[in-house]
């Protein structure tokens, strides 16, 4: 077993084209637990930890004369859950903090990383649908063919598989600060310390008078509906703001989920998951739709 | 990449302290390292999978779980162990445990009577150092929030809330003084 800890972002990529069978290692919250029950044996590694480039965080402004005045957040893909949580982050991206503050406990959130989140790409990841919802992209390096940047909804590609090819390395993740509420809902068997038994991520996008929504846990990657979303756009008071009908917050959540493909498991039920995402979309829609105080 | 397998050997920074780590397995946490290879058992083994806390340890200052860092990338970062915490001399084979090589938050455990089968007790005192030296004067949602991913079967945890603002208590007023 080789452990690799470089300094570098190139010597890094060096190493993943020389190896691409290296394991990637950033918080170590998911490895670490697979090394530790012996349901891995060791393994080539790269860690992260010395790349400090990938802990940063930083805003892009819209371009000038984009017709948009949508700011990009571009986080390094080993920022932490704990660093998504502070408070301009959280002023930023609302729903990401709230679905960080969902992971864990302190030390997982202090180890646990976004970048961690996507490539491990379980269907329970607590950021992904915010990701999604959110139509954030990722960024793939690699020594050989430089960076690409795909939509995290095509990068993640089914539980625990994504698009990354061998010798690239996740290194950020852009997501459009979208003008408007937005909302992360978990269910769970406690507050602390627990996978997701569904969760929920809604996005208010009022420059371009758009719904976006994500339900996690309920199948094998975020699904998104867009008819419902449309579906709800249509019936909502975009001028005025009013709030939404009874009628439509009750029609999005059962269209949500009936749109969710969840499954039978040790943690819940499907029919139980499928309720509860509808339960989910309709309360994210009517807190997202409350107006600023 | 070589597949025959060498014992790693690596050093660690522990408590201040440059450790030579010999003969540690291949994939070894941290936590196995600390408490078979160091001698510093002060760190607790449970979980094995960051649910509980007991082997919470301060990593460049953050606190995480030793059961979750692999020992072999923790090489050149500063370790501190719940043995470290105390004034030096504290480590087991010192004087250790008189009581003035206790900490104001291992004293206040044993007074506030937080420390039951023990087992849980370094993680926790870890994590409220952690959470004073960040947040002088925690609210109590702070308080469990941060108390949050540390596991007690035995206090109900009511004790161990006692001890943290008994601490905040001390340090407040000394601080006035």
């Amino acid at each position: 077993m080789t452990v690799l800890v470089p300094d570098r972002l190139d010597d890094a990529l060096a190493a993943l084209d020389s190896d691409p069978a290296l394991t990637v290692l950033a918080g170590g919250t998911d490895l670490m637990v697979e090394l530790n029950y012996g349901r891995r044996r060791p393994i080539d590694v790269l860690s992260l930890r010395r790349l400090a480039a990938l802990r940063d965080w930083h805003v892009e402004r819209s371009a000038a004369g984009a017709g948009t005045r949508e700011d990009t957040v571009v986080l390094g893909a080993a920022v932490t859950y704990t660093t998504l949580l502070g408070d301009e982050l959280a002023r930023l991206l609302p729903a990401l903090a709230q679905a960080a503050r969902t992971v864990g406990s302190p030390q997982i959130r202090n180890a646990g990383t976004i970048g961690g989140n996507l490539v491990t790409g379980s269907p329970a990841g607590d950021t992904l649908p915010v990701l999604v919802a959110q139509e954030a992209t990722v960024e793939l390096a690699s020594a050989r063919n430089g960076l690409r940047r795909l939509p995290v909804s095509d990068f993640l590609t089914g539980p625990k598989q994504t698009a990354r090819r061998p010798d690239e390395l996740l290194v950020a993740v852009r997501i459009p600060v979208r003008p408007g509420r937005s909302e992360f809902l978990k269910i769970g068997v406690r507050n602390a310390m627990v996978i997701a038994v569904a969760n929920c991520a809604l996005v208010v996008d009022r420059e371009r008078r758009a719904l976006r929504c994500a339900l996690g846990s309920v199948g094998p990657v975020p699904i998104r509906d867009p008819a419902a979303e449309l579906w709800a756009t249509t019936r909502l008071d975009w001028d005025g703001h009013a709030a939404p009908h009874p009628s439509v917050v009750e029609g999005f959540g059962r269209r949500m989920a009936a749109a969710s493909r969840p499954i039978d498991d040790h943690r819940a039920t499907a029919a139980y998951r499928r309720h509860a995402v509808g339960v989910m979309a309709r309360r994210a829609l009517e807190r997202a739709w409350r107006p600023a105080a | 990449m070589s597949t025959e397998t060498v014992e790693p050997t690596y050093e660690l920074t522990v408590n201040g302290v440059v450790r030579p780590v010999a003969g540690a397995h291949q994939g070894d946490s941290l936590l196995h390292v600390l408490r078979d290879r160091l001698g510093l058992p002060g760190a607790k083994n449970a979980c094995e999978q960051g649910e509980c806390g007991s082997c919470s340890v301060l990593v460049d200052g953050v606190l995480v779980c030793a059961c979750l860092e692999l020992a072999e990338a923790a090489v050149g970062c500063a370790i501190t162990t719940v043995e470290g915490l105390a004034p030096a001399g504290a480590e087991p084979g010192d004087a250790a445990l008189a009581s003035d090589v206790l900490t104001d938050v291992q004293q206040a455990m044993v007074e506030a009577g937080g420390v039951q089968c023990g087992f849980c007790t370094p993680g926790f005192v870890v994590a409220i150092h952690d959470l004073l030296d960040r947040v002088p004067e925690p609210s109590p949602l702070d308080v469990r929030e941060a108390l949050a991913g540390n596991l007690c079967r035995c206090t109900g945890y009511g004790r161990i809330l006692a001890a943290v603002d008994q601490v905040v208590a001390v340090r407040s007023r000394s601080n006035g003084d």
